[in-house]
């Protein structure tokens, strides 16, 4: 679009399964008639010769000759609502329209504004009650979130993020930690095709003071503050950024679980190492939460062990290698406090040498280190324009072992009740995006 | 009669839409030149090749030229400016 408005005709292609997000987005742009001409999914994986059968057939979502929908995209004479695109006002209203109980709750099921799972309505009371959570004012702006970079910012204040937090079941003491998650600017709800999540683990005073459990099952359902603040974000992303439906503003294909509910307090009591914050220049008395973008896969083992350095090599070699400084995913290593103290025990007095250990082992040969779809896409560009460390990964031999990840990609939490010594690796990148809960209490 | 409740809106505040107008259409494509743009996307390239094969084979007198943003999601102001200069109209494939 930004193209077209430079003046130049232009016609987008797309695959079928995005015609819904396509227009939408065109819509909200002002221009709801720009040429799109669609082929059918996927491209990718396709030899020349079916690319070519997409190209002189039909499009699956017009219903006439691609190669029309082109050529006439740029070539038929405009119409007023060309000339004109769409302006519109959606401004949303602060309360909704009295009604019953029943019907309130089956408006926002049917309106998409929850998770699937019974929520609280928030009434008058219940948000007033939640706002005596923070000195903020209800009508401060807290920040603006968006599912893609393709979509419009929304804008939000400290009143809008209570009424998700009293939905999500959350307690008004709860809400400093809700604010900072919603002031850091990252959604839980990305659109990505890959469905990602964001993980986020809570660090300093106040997990004791709002009782998150760090111990026996805290990535579980086993705690009032972890279950209700991860889902407090994940509602206040979806809705305080326009939406997250699938086909529309939504695209993760198999979608992720760690969009429900993902906020973990580390054990900092029986971590050997300093706590997460701290690593990051905060003081241990400070509050914060620190996010995680990633969720796209799960590792888990014991140890360590005698063969835990075969273990480790082989989970920090399984897992996607598509990372960079702007998106991707790299290991959040998370152990329970008798594996983190084992591993000190090991030599590795700090985490940050678990975290050296791993990056230097995670070595993929080029060949299949570079058979990657956001590798070809994302990365590959910068290795031909000679950004390193991807484009001596380009030139590497195909069976040269290439560096997957770099020591500061990787982080290391502590969490658990020492109940086994046992660890997961969690696909999850931190990227400096720590925020203090204390400015917003 | 149930008894009514009054609740929050939960959605945030959108930007205001206003609208554009699409870019003056060409009578033909003929004697134009039409970049055909390749977003980046695993195997849009060969989709490019294939585009520009056809326009090759079914309308020879287009002059289409393949051209590449400098990275994938992101927008490039360099290459629209190239276009925008000595272009007179674009196929973005395969975006989204």
């Amino acid at each position: 679009m930004a193209i077209e408005e430079g003046g130049v005709p232009t016609v987008a292609v797309h695959t079928d399964v995005f015609a819904r997000l396509a227009r939408s987005v065109a819509r909200v742009n002002g221009m709801p008639t720009t040429r799109q001409a669609f082929v059918p999914q996927p491209v990718v994986g396709r030899s020349p010769a079916e690319l070519r059968s997409y190209i002189e057939g039909v499009d699956p979502v017009n219903e006439r000759p691609f190669m029309q929908e082109v050529i006439e995209g740029l070539t038929r004479p405009l119409d007023e609502a060309d000339t004109t695109g769409l302006s519109f006002d959606r401004s949303t209203e602060r309360l909704l329209e009295p009604d019953a109980e029943e019907n309130l709750h089956r408006l926002f099921l049917e309106s998409n504004w929850t998770d699937f799972l019974p929520i609280v309505l928030p009434t008058e009371e219940r948000v007033e009650a939640m706002l005596a959570g923070t000195s903020h004012s209800p009508d401060e702006v807290v920040g603006r979130l968006r599912p893609t970079a393709y979509r419009e910012f929304w804008e939000f204040t400290v009143e809008k993020v209570a009424v998700n937090a009293v939905m999500a079941g959350a307690r008004p003491e709860y809400l400093p930690v809700v604010l900072a998650m919603a002031a850091s600017g990252l959604t839980g709800r990305q659109s990505s095709t890959t469905s990602f999540a964001t993980i986020s683990v809570v660090n300093g005073p106040i997990r004791n003071e709002i009782a998150m459990n760090p111990g026996i099952g805290a990535m579980g359902p086993y705690n009032h503050a972890n279950a209700t603040v991860g889902r407090a974000y994940s509602l206040l992303s979806q809705n305080l950024q326009g939406g997250s439906v699938p086909g529309e503003s939504y695209m993760g294909s198999i979608g992720n679980v760690y969009a429900y509910t993902a906020a973990y307090p580390e054990n900092e009591e029986q971590s050997p190492w300093e706590p997460l914050h701290v690593e990051h220049g905060f003081e241990p008395e400070a509050s914060t939460v620190s996010l995680f973008n990633g969720g796209w896969w799960t590792l888990f083992g014991n140890g360590p062990r005698d063969s835990w350095e075969d273990q480790f090599r082989r989970a920090v070699t399984a897992v996607d290698p598509f990372t960079s400084p702007n998106t991707g995913v790299a290991p959040l290593v998370v152990l329970d406090p008798l594996s983190a103290r084992a591993f000190v025990e090991r030599g590795f007095d700090e985490k940050q040498k678990l975290a050296a250990w791993l990056a230097e082992h995670s070595l993929l040969p080029a060949r299949e280190y570079w058979d990657n779809m956001w590798m070809q896409s994302i990365l590959r560009p910068l290795a031909v324009a000679g950004v390193e460390p991807w484009a001596s990964h380009l030139r590497a031999a195909p069976e040269e072992l290439v560096q997957m990840f770099q020591p500061a990609d990787i982080s290391v939490v502590v969490i658990g009740g020492g109940t086994q010594p046992v660890w997961k690796m969690i696909g999850g990148s931190l990227r400096g995006r720590i925020v203090s809960v204390d400015d917003w209490r | 009669m149930a008894e009514l409740l009054t609740v929050h809106d939960p959605r945030g505040y959108p930007p205001q839409v206003t609208g554009k107008p699409l870019a003056p259409r060409l009578e033909s494509l003929d004697g134009r030149r039409v970049y055909l743009v390749d977003c980046l996307f695993d195997n849009s390239e060969a989709f490019v090749t294939q585009l520009q094969g056809w326009f090759s084979e079914h309308l020879p007198a287009v002059d289409t030229q393949v051209i590449k943003p400098r990275e994938s999601w992101v927008d490039d102001p360099d290459m629209r400016a190239k276009i925008e200069a000595d272009g007179d109209a674009a196929v973005l494939a395969v975006g989204l």
